[in-house]
């Protein structure tokens, strides 16, 4: 049997389709004007018989529409990371718009979550607008370019907007990219592992959403909780991927 | 409404234009969170009161005063009704729990504060409160910090009897507090015109007390499963509370309740059996606010009780009424409200032992702590009701807001997901 999940983010729409053992096909698109409207889209080229479950901020407008069943993001991440990673305690997810910390217990119940407050700081919105502020053509090669800044350097605001100020006014003063960028790098970090403390973050982690490409954020993380983090190949799916799950019937 | 009452309203003061502006706020909202619910006991009564809210009840009010009676507005469940309706008062529980006048509001106070209180300062300075345009005295106490200085401001505008409430609760402190309830009383009697008498007391005792065990008789109609009516409407009864008139509120509670046993008998629910059951705490949830309660029985679920001063905490424990005294009735009125478990005490343990065992009484899934933004006393207890919960095994959901509606995407996705956790 086949299901679909489709995760409504507010940047990308990931739509992965499961037999319950793997990924049988997947997609990542961006949200662009219309979200729902796009996702319906993706739905409609699905075979009949496959089930929808949708997840992400845009899932009860999917439900109105074409989605069978909707689950919340942090049930969709914990059925997803625990399904590629069992025995996963803590899963990290940084998506575009949001930040959340999810505790799971040794079944893979959700057993307590945190979200980060109604503001771009620490996600991924926060390095875009950062990355453009120090002249990197994509998110990617800021990242990148980033791990090999060296600490000294710190950002003491996490509001967008004066961070860039800052970043902008250290980088007039002479200091290197690649350090003013470790140092943003950082405290997204920071504000991570604010929430993952306030969970009790038993290992392992598991790391999810399109900001854990980024391979500065990786490396500082691992620094920070020192232990290892795991990172899915395509972590952007694992939302989708758990709601593809749901509808297989996983609790 | 029914009637025009533009004419009484322009002749209480109001600023018509800012008022039009809040009636235009308030009906869409109430059809939305409570018209929509399926399957509800009859309400018309309330549904009814609700609708005339700035229409017949200040009539009622206009003519009380008409009569040469008084209206005494109160912010806090401390303040002893009782004494006012003895002295021929009328007590209105001013509400609040809207965002308005807050340009206003903020002239004189900073931004940084609860919505509650700018909420209540905003009534006053943009003048679209009829409640608080017919008051001849409010009363404040000296509860949180931010109530207890935006008082003196207000004081500017309307004549504020302030009553020390303690922050502790020795001996020491129920006689400090004793005091204060005499003190009022004289207060009461000035404003009023009128003597209290130990026979007017004890009559306004049973009264209110008669309003308290009939919410206390809905309360209890609530534990059983499945509630015969939604959170939604008992928080709106008890909104209502605060400002209806008592004896009839009190026979209309009743007659509710007669139904809803009818209901219990037959097992006629609101939602569905297997609906997780919440209990709701934290800062007082004034009219109209229903942000939060609305969003967690749209997600599903089902509240049960509020530990709330608009909930459990206004109507629970009743004044002994075999008083033989003036002295004895005052001391056993102080010695109820002194019982009270609000956040402004230190400490405050009775609340965590009350939440405890509210949850095994009305069979509680998990409880769901709600503070407005910027309220330290509640936001910071938080810590200790959790850690208590958390020992119970009792799951707790913990949630800061304000009267405005931008978090309410983020709000659902936490409810829904504490309610995916613990069914
Ligand atoms: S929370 Fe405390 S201060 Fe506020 S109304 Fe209740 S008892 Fe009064
Ligand atoms: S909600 Fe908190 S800060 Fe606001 S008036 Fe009540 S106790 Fe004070």
């Amino acid at each position: 049997m086949l299901s679909a999940g489709i995760d409504i983010g507010s940047r990308t729409i990931a739509l992965v389709v499961s037999n319950g053992k793997e990924i049988v096909q997947s997609a990542v698109v961006d949200t662009g004007f219309d979200p729902v409207k796009k996702a319906a889209e993706m739905a409609a080229g699905l075979p009949r018989e496959v089930s929808v479950t949708a997840t992400g901020y845009g899932r009860h407008a999917a439900k109105s529409g074409f989605a069978g069943q909707i689950i919340t993001e942090i049930k969709a991440h914990a059925l997803g990371a625990g399904h590629l990673f069992p025995g996963a305690r803590t899963v990290l997810d940084i998506g575009g718009q949001d930040m959340k910390v999810i505790l799971l217990d040794e079944k893979g119940n959700v057993e307590d979550f945190q979200m980060n407050d109604k503001c771009a700081a620490g996600t991924g919105k926060f390095l875009e607008v950062m990355a453009v502020a120090m002249g990197y053509g994509s998110a990617g090669d800021f990242g990148e370019d980033s791990l090999s800044g060296v600490p000294g350097t710190r950002i003491s605001s996490m509001c967008t907007v004066f961070a860039e100020s800052e970043a902008v006014s250290l980088a007039h003063r002479g200091a290197d990219r690649r350090d003013i960028g470790r140092a943003l790098h950082v405290s997204v970090i920071e504000r991570a592992f604010g929430l993952i403390e306030r969970v009790g973050g038993d290992l392992p982690l598991v790391f999810t959403g399109g900001v854990a490409l980024n391979p500065c954020i990786v490396q500082l993380l691992r620094e920070r909780i020192k232990g290892p983090v795991l990172v899915p190949e395509n972590p952007q799916l694992v939302g989708a991927l758990g709601a593809a799950l749901k509808g297989l019937g996983k609790k | 409404m029914s009637g025009d009452y533009r004419k009484m309203w322009e002749s209480i003061g109001l600023d018509l234009e800012a008022h039009d502006q809040l009636l235009q706020a308030l009906p869409p909202t109430y059809g939305e969170v409570y018209l929509t619910q399926e399957n509800r006991p009859a309400m018309d009564y309330f549904d009814f009161v609700v609708n005339e809210i700035h229409g017949l009840r200040i009539q009622e009010l206009q003519d009380h005063k008409a009569a040469g009676g008084k209206v005494i507005g109160t912010f806090c469940v401390f303040v002893p009704e009782e004494i006012i309706h003895a002295a021929g008062g009328i007590c209105i529980g001013l509400c609040s729990g809207i965002e308005i006048g807050s340009a206003q509001a903020e002239k004189v106070l900073p931004r940084s504060v609860c919505p509650l209180i700018k909420s209540f300062m905003g009534f006053k300075l943009a003048r679209v409160c009829p409640y608080f345009e017919s008051c001849d005295m409010v009363v404040g106490e000296t509860t949180c910090d931010g109530k207890k200085k935006a008082f003196e401001i207000l004081n500017d505008y309307v004549p504020v009897h302030v009553m020390e409430v303690p922050q502790m609760k020795r001996e020491k402190d129920r006689l400090l507090w004793k005091g204060e309830v005499g003190d009022f009383l004289a207060g009461v009697e000035e404003v009023t015109g009128k003597r209290v008498t130990a026979e007017s007391l004890a009559r306004s005792v049973r009264e209110v007390n008669g309003k308290r065990r009939a919410l206390a008789r809905l309360s209890g109609l609530r534990k059983n499963s499945p509630a015969p009516i939604s959170g939604k409407d008992s928080l709106l009864i008890e909104q209502i509370a605060m400002y209806d008139d008592v004896e009839r509120f009190t026979l209309k509670v009743n007659q509710l309740c007669d139904e809803l046993e009818q209901r219990v008998r037959d097992g006629v629910g609101v939602h569905s059996p297997g609906a997780p059951r919440i209990i709701v705490t934290g800062t007082p949830m004034a009219i109209p606010n229903w942000k939060v309660p609305h969003i967690i029985e749209s997600s599903g679920a089902v509240i049960v009780a509020e530990e709330l001063c608009t909930g459990l905490r206004y109507f629970e424990n009743t004044v002994p009424e075999d008083s033989e005294s003036m002295d004895q009735s005052l001391e056993a009125i102080a010695e109820r409200y002194l019982n009270i478990n609000c956040a402004c005490f230190t400490p405050n343990t009775g609340r965590m032992e009350k939440l405890v065992s509210l949850a095994g009484e009305y069979n509680a899934d998990g409880i769901i702590h709600c503070s407005l933004s910027f309220c330290d006393p509640y936001m910071i207890e938080a810590n200790r009701v959790e850690k208590v919960l958390k020992e119970k095994g009792i799951p707790m959901l913990k949630i800061e807001t304000d009267y405005g509606q931008e978090d309410v995407g983020q709000l659902k996705t936490r409810i829904e997901a504490f309610l995916e956790m613990i069914s």
